[in-house]
């Protein structure tokens, strides 16, 4: 599980995201869009669940994209090239349902960007009109811009400082697009990002009758269905983000309490980090 | 005149609580002679019928009483491979004692006066332990050309992996975990099996040249197919991990656990040496175990033990529907959370949990219950008193109510048959299931049982096995 390649994609003002191919053959050999691996950094680490980028048969590897935020993300980022993880277990949870829609949408926020490129891809292969909006707080924050116009057939830009693209949400141009006739056949959309813009993609697609998928970044220990951390309450209905998951219509999430059940090691998390210094 | 029973010499209660050390020391020569001494070697013995794999029991306790420990353990083997760990964890109350003459007639369990034949088979196995004691392998050259993989390495797994290595076959065992031993890992707590017992039997069968590969997800990296294609036959020991919920309001709050998730964070990653280990895992106050069985007790111990190193004042409690007598878990077990200060609260329904603001549990909201009728399982149930509502504090929350089978790998094979609750439907024969030359034994099959048990399934299956590969031609 050695570490093939690595490269910073952003690493300003605290906000670093890297990518990272990792050889795992196994899970590169099957592999589809929407799915996720857990890995441990080291022998005392944590079972993280991170969603495959990219994954290459002929190398036999996977490709990673993560913000560091927690103490294992942090590890995670020190590592470099040449350097093992101490383990990696995948492909995990449903792949994402890839046929021709027509015309869908995917709204990328922060590193959720890396999340929807292999969707964007697998949903272009497959005959869809692709029309990607992608947003963060500024120009240098930007991930993927390439990768995605190569697999779209419309790029949108939005960032929270009008840096690049156009200032404001993801969302503003959902709604401009939703709203815009040309565009009133979208018979998809597809959002990954923090909770609050997810949300926000829920409520605006919702008014135009949009259904609308999301990859949920629940909380995992085992992610294979034998410790229920990471439910979450779908359609009034608890699921498994691991198994069941992790894409769920967003029009039937609780967002409210996903949101907080991400929170219930946040104190933990803020001492560990501090006391390694991270 | 009538000689007392031994008791197992264990670590004192206060001391114990504080630490995830092993309870229960066992027994030294001396004890073991003594208890040894109080069989009396039956004509007829009716301990072995209770015992799952038909252990010679009077005669590995006849070969105590001869000081002839060696032969002891030999004669114990022959039958379980693993008896270190099943002398620390069988329900022997329910199974060999319960069935011993001693034990008065129509007790649901094993009474005090049974001979205690879990610590003698204890105290064998960890003298064979010690002695580096091992049965002769019988390899037959024609099932050396096999290679049989292995799916799960819990008890039914390893049990299967080590009667097919000492045979001669080439056995891979592929664990979708980090590290192997399944339920004895993950959910045992170091307390009752320690785990370098665990790992002296998984280290014993890599002697015997089973390879044990982990992060392998049967059903992900490779499909059933895929495995039977690449290996002569399949044991499938996928086990029960699943964990039930209780379907009320407010599971989902924060701090509300299944007791599969807090031991797995204490047991598994280790989260009991928070920071040094990063898996964090939260504890509080007032711990609330709702369940009457082992998982339940476990979770109990250990949240108490988590309250002790945190320098809470320790406060847990079991919230059980019906009283003492109807609790599944070993009566060992019972007594022991008793002694360590975890308080039981009977005839006792969850109705509701509520919480604060965060999202964090605060209260329990229950219903008293009187008990009724008995239910298909021959225990009373449980009646709700209708308007008897109260609540609890409760900022942690661990639901210990069951388990069902584990579904990564039945999901994704149709062809293989499971029943209503997606266990994994044999010919009780051979173990054979719906696929051909795909054997499957432990939890997998007929639900959430004992280690014995499914040890008792995985020997069955690897002679149902090894049958199956002497029609093979190759």
């Amino acid at each position: 599980m050695k570490i093939l390649r690595k490269e910073s994609l952003t690493n300003i003002s605290n906000t670093k995201v890297t990518r990272l191919d990792i050889f795992a053959p196994d899970i590169a050999n099957k592999n589809k869009a929407g799915q996720f691996v857990v890995l441990m950094v080291n022998e005392k680490g944590e079972r993280v669940p991170l969603t495959i980028v990219d994954s290459n048969k002929d190398k036999g590897s996977i490709t990673l994209i993560f913000q560091e935020i927690g103490l294992t993300t942090k590890l995670l980022g020190g590592l470099g090239v040449g350097d093992s993880i101490y383990s990696i277990t995948g492909p995990l949870g449903h792949p994402t349902e890839v046929k021709n829609y027509g015309k869908i949408i995917l709204v990328g926020g922060g590193v959720g960007i890396a999340e929807i490129y292999p969707v964007a891809r697998a949903m272009k292969k497959a005959g869809n009109y692709v029309i990607t909006i992608l947003g963060t707080r500024a120009k240098d924050l930007l991930i993927l811009e390439n990768e995605l116009k190569s697999v779209s057939d419309e790029l949108h830009i939005a960032t929270d400082d009008g840096s690049y693209g156009r200032k404001g949400f993801t969302t503003d141009i959902l709604k401009e697009l939703l709203s815009n006739s040309q565009s009133a056949q979208v018979s998809l959309t597809y959002a990954v990002g923090p909770i609050p813009m997810m949300r926000k993609v829920a409520v605006v697609t919702k008014e135009f009758g949009v259904k609308t998928m999301v990859s949920l970044n629940a909380l995992m220990v085992d992610a294979t269905g034998m410790c229920g951390c990471c439910r979450v309450t779908v359609a009034g209905k608890v699921k498994f983000s691991c198994v069941d998951g992790p894409e769920f219509e967003a029009h039937d999430v609780d967002w409210d309490e996903l949101d907080k059940r991400n929170r219930v090691y946040l104190d933990k998390e803020a001492h560990i980090c501090k006391l390694y210094k991270l | 005149m009538k000689k007392e029973p031994i008791l197992a010499k264990e670590a004192e209660a206060s001391a114990r609580s504080l630490n995830f050390s092993e309870v229960v020391k066992g027994y030294d020569e001396k004890d073991a002679l003594s208890e040894a001494s109080r069989c009396i070697q039956c004509k007829n013995p009716t301990c072995i019928s209770g015992c799952p794999v038909g252990i010679n029991i009077k005669k590995f306790i006849h070969e105590i009483t001869d000081k002839d420990y060696k032969a002891a353990y030999f004669t114990i083997r022959e039958k379980n491979d693993f008896p270190s760990i099943c002398g620390r964890v069988c329900p022997a109350e329910y199974q060999c004692r319960k069935a011993c003459v001693l034990t008065k007639k129509g007790s649901p369990f094993a009474s005090k006066d049974a001979i205690n034949i879990h610590f003698l088979e204890r105290f064998v196995g960890d003298y064979g332990m010690s002695n580096k004691l091992e049965i002769p392998i019988k390899k037959d050259a024609s099932l050396s050309k096999f290679k049989v993989a292995i799916v799960g390495s819990g008890p039914a797994g390893l049990c299967c992996a080590g009667e097919l290595a000492r045979r001669g076959v080439k056995v891979v065992i592929f664990e979708s975990l980090h590290q192997s031993g399944g339920v004895l890992r993950y959910g045992i707590p170091p307390f009752r099996l320690p785990r370098n017992i665990l790992d002296f039997e998984i280290n014993y069968l890599k002697k015997l040249g089973v390879e044990v590969v982990t992060n392998f997800i049967a059903g992900r990296m490779k499909t059933l197919d895929e495995l039977s294609q690449e290996y002569d036959s399949v044991f499938l020991g996928l086990g029960a991990g699943v964990p039930s919920f209780l379907g009320i309001k407010g599971e989902t709050l924060g701090n509300v656990y299944s007791a599969n998730e807090f031991l797995t964070r204490v047991n598994l990653m280790n989260a009991y040496k928070f920071p040094e280990y990063h898996t964090p895992v939260n504890i509080g106050k007032s711990v609330i175990v709702i369940g009457g069985g082992n998982t339940a007790m476990d979770a109990a111990r250990a949240a108490l033990r988590m309250q002790n190193i945190n320098g809470i004042s320790p406060n847990t409690s079991i919230v059980y529907r019906r009283t003492e007598v109807e609790m599944p878990a070993r009566r060992l077990e019972i007594e022991h959370a008793k002694e360590e200060g975890v308080k039981f609260n009977f005839l006792i329904q969850p109705k509701e949990f509520t919480g604060g603001e965060k999202g964090f549990v605060r209260k329990l909201r229950c219903l008293k219950c009187e008990l009724g009728l008995p239910d298909e399982s021959g225990r009373r149930r449980p009646v709700v008193i209708e308007g008897s509502d109260f609540e609890i504090d409760c900022d942690i929350a661990i639901l210990g109510i069951g388990l069902k089978a584990n579904q990564v790998l039945t999901s994704v094979t149709p062809s293989l048959k499971t029943d209503k609750y997606s266990d994994v439907i044999v010919n009780p024969d051979n173990m054979e299931t719906s696929v051909k030359g795909v054997f499957a034994g432990g939890d997998i099959v007929g639900g959430e049982g004992t280690v014995i048990e499914a040890m008792g399934m995985a020997k069955k299956a690897s002679k149902g096995i090894i049958e199956y590969l002497s029609k093979i031609k190759k």
